[in-house]
């Protein structure tokens, strides 16, 4: 059952997400389809404007098949995206790039896709040319204010990426994605591999550009103590399903779902005593590809019953603007 | 060094040669394990702690990297004194053992587990008498079984039939724990784990770094255990060693280190971490670069405190508490705030 049947939604939802999944299939030898993996399956959310929506969850869990499906790198194979009241999900080709301006996508590291041949002000022309009527004087002025807001002198127009560092080189990314002046933004695991400081600064950036552009943001992390920090709800994932929705506060304070309970209980607490001596998660996740009857984390699930393999708990609210998917949340 | 230190560096300097010059990457560093300590060594990607580990473990890349002097004291005899040859037939792999970051690089991928597992069993077994060529039948059956008994203390489900298995057929978190049994079975003193559990999510992360203190911890074994990750450190050190483009900054007990900063650099880079009660705080500036690096304490470009002193001289080691010690002309006062 879709979350949205008792949780009936924002109206004022900037993106509206509903029964959405995407499945690979598998293939064998002969490149015969025996089965497929169900990365993504009967996901339903709404995006308000303006706020900072967490997913989190550990590998294979389907984050960032749920960002790369947002934003048109995947096809969905069922479910609705409606992005300002608009369908979007069946969308391809110039259709999908009229919408793409004003939904992007960040990955990881987006000062890497900048073309080492090319100097900044190029990079930071050719998004308007592509997707803007405006004359190059217009673009010009868009692209220097832009610059600033990221934190980069303007004299930076005529360098190459060679000549900047890493740090400066992801800022023109951001600035690149930043001309088009998305309302909705698809962070990807944008701290991933980033030093302590580094991602303080980079998280400084994101904050300071959502309240200067007005910005929506979905952000994908494995890391619970930034997603605590930057988000205003958060959506847990595991194996493909959202298992629980919620304000931030709410979510840390009190899990509902055992899944939410065993990721939090594992993330050390600096200052305090070792977590790990404690309760941790026994197991791990079964494979995608080869799920278990009815609750899909029953395998490792501490109050697995036996109603927990005949039926796949669907989601419902357990407390105001709260969903879980548990028979006994 | 002391009787009860199983490892003492002293004054390491190295440096590596590459087209833009000299990268000065370890200056004069001093790092001290205990007997039975899991010893953190922590610090930003390029402040040296693989360089420091490789160096302990006598892998530098022969080509590019130059020791410009110090000691590397494992259980009083210098590292950097004895042969190649002598480091892996005595050392390497017998009495210092790694484990590394990706596993799964680390396996051949064409033997059996067991193939791998049996052949360090063949040369580093303690059962091994010097200078033993063959693999005598007796002596096999007998290191089979202590490998298999091994593989069931890391939790390796149904372990005789693990060992004819290929290494694709196990999990990251699986691999990892056949490494940690791998590091285990020569029965080492000392440990080195390089980022081990940077690629594993965060509950498959708590398991390992459970398993790894406990079975470190029932044998004895001292381990060095480098990470960027501060929770990771937090859960399995006893003390930790800060490092700083190629400085070591403070060294402290786990709760001091958290709780009772007294190097700037170590202060700041806490604050820098998410923290949901209040403002994102950044360290401000860049890591210098390490061909050219700053004078005297390299953090001092970017600290609030430094004055003439920290831009021409290297702070001497300075003990704040037992066990806790840093190189700052203006070590920190007092508690930190509630992290």
């Amino acid at each position: 059952m879709p979350l949205d049947e008792r949780h009936a939604g924002d109206a004022a939802a900037l993106l509206r997400v509903r029964g959405l999944a995407r499945h690979f299939p598998i293939r064998n030898a002969l490149g015969l389809r025996r089965g497929s993996v169900k990365a993504l399956d009967d996901v339903s959310f709404d995006v308000r404007p303006g706020e900072t929506l967490g997913v989190v969850g550990e590998s294979g869990c389907g984050k960032s098949t749920l960002g790369k499906t947002l934003a048109g790198i995947h096809r969905p194979t069922a479910g609705s995206v409606l992005f300002e009241d608009a369908e979007i999900a069946p969308l391809q080709g110039a259709a999908r790039r009229v919408v793409a301006r004003r939904l992007q996508y960040v990955h990881q590291d987006p000062g890497a896709s900048l073309d080492p041949r090319w100097t900044i002000r190029r990079s930071l022309h050719e998004p308007l040319i592509v997707h803007s009527g405006l004359s190059e004087a217009e673009r010009e002025q868009r692209v220097r204010g832009i610059l600033r807001e990221v934190g980069l002198p303007p004299d930076r127009l005529d360098s190459y990426p060679h000549e900047l560092s890493g740090g400066q080189q992801r800022r023109v990314g951001l600035a690149r994605i930043l001309t088009l002046q998305p309302r909705l933004v698809v962070l990807d695991e944008p701290t991933s591999g980033l030093d302590v400081s580094v991602q303080a600064t980079v998280l400084k950036l994101f904050r300071s550009l959502q309240r200067q552009f007005n910005l929506t943001y979905i952000f994908i992390s494995h890391d619970l103590a930034v997603v605590r920090m930057m988000c205003d709800r958060v959506a847990v994932m595991y194996l493909g399903r959202i298992v629980e929705l919620g304000p931030t506060d709410a979510i840390f304070k009190d899990p509902r779902h055992p899944y939410t309970r065993s990721l939090l209980a594992a993330i050390p607490r600096i200052g305090g005593p070792r977590v790990t001596d404690g309760f941790v998660l026994e197991g791990e996740p079964p494979s995608p590809g080869k799920l278990p009857s009815g609750c899909r984390f029953r395998t490792r699930c501490p109050n697995a019953a036996p109603q927990c393999a005949e039926a796949d708990p669907p989601g419902r609210t357990v407390a105001e603007g709260r969903v879980a998917a548990c028979h006994f949340a | 060094m002391a009787a009860a230190d199983i490892l003492a560096v002293r004054d390491l300097a190295v440096a590596f040669a590459s087209d833009a010059g000299l990268a000065q990457v370890l200056d004069r560093v001093n790092l001290t394990i205990r007997r039975g300590e899991v010893m953190g060594l922590v610090g930003e990607s390029g402040c040296g702690k693989s360089t420091l580990a490789r160096a302990v473990l006598g892998v530098l890349p022969e080509n590019a990297a130059r020791i410009g002097g110090g000691r590397v004291m494992f259980d009083g005899e210098d590292l950097l004194r004895i042969g190649p040859e002598e480091m892996s037939d005595r050392v390497r792999g017998r009495r210092i053992t790694f484990i590394p970051q990706d596993p799964y690089g680390s396996f051949n991928p064409l033997f059996s587990v067991g193939d791998q597992v049996m052949e360090i069993m063949r040369w580093k077994s303690k059962r091994r008498p010097e200078g033993e060529r063959g693999y005598p039948r007796a002596r096999r059956a007998a290191d089979r079984a202590e490998a298999i008994e091994l593989l069931r203390q890391v939790q390796i489900p149904e372990p005789e039939a693990a060992l004819s298995k290929l290494p694709h057929e196990f999990s990251g978190g699986q691999r990892q724990r056949l490494m940690i049994a791998m590091a285990l079975l020569p029965q080492p003193d000392l440990i080195i784990a390089d980022e081990p559990t940077t690629a594993l999510d965060v509950t498959i992360q708590a398991q390992i770094l459970r398993l790894l203190r406990k079975l470190v911890k029932g044998r004895g074994i001292s381990v060095l255990f480098t990470t960027h990750d501060m929770g990771t450190a937090h859960e399995i050190c006893d003390r930790i060693t800060v490092l700083y483009a190629g400085q070591e900054m403070e060294t402290a007990p786990v709760d001091a280190f958290f709780v009772r900063p007294a190097h700037q650099y170590t202060a700041r880079l806490l604050d820098s971490l998410p923290n949901p009660d209040r403002e994102i705080r950044e360290i401000g500036g860049e890591i210098p670069r390490l061909i050219d690096p700053p004078q005297g304490c390299r953090f001092h470009p970017r600290c609030a405190a430094a004055t003439d002193i920290c831009r021409s001289q290297r702070p001497d080691e300075r003990a704040v508490a037992a066990g806790h010690v840093v190189r700052c002309h203006h070590p920190h006062e007092g508690a930190r705030h509630a992290a």
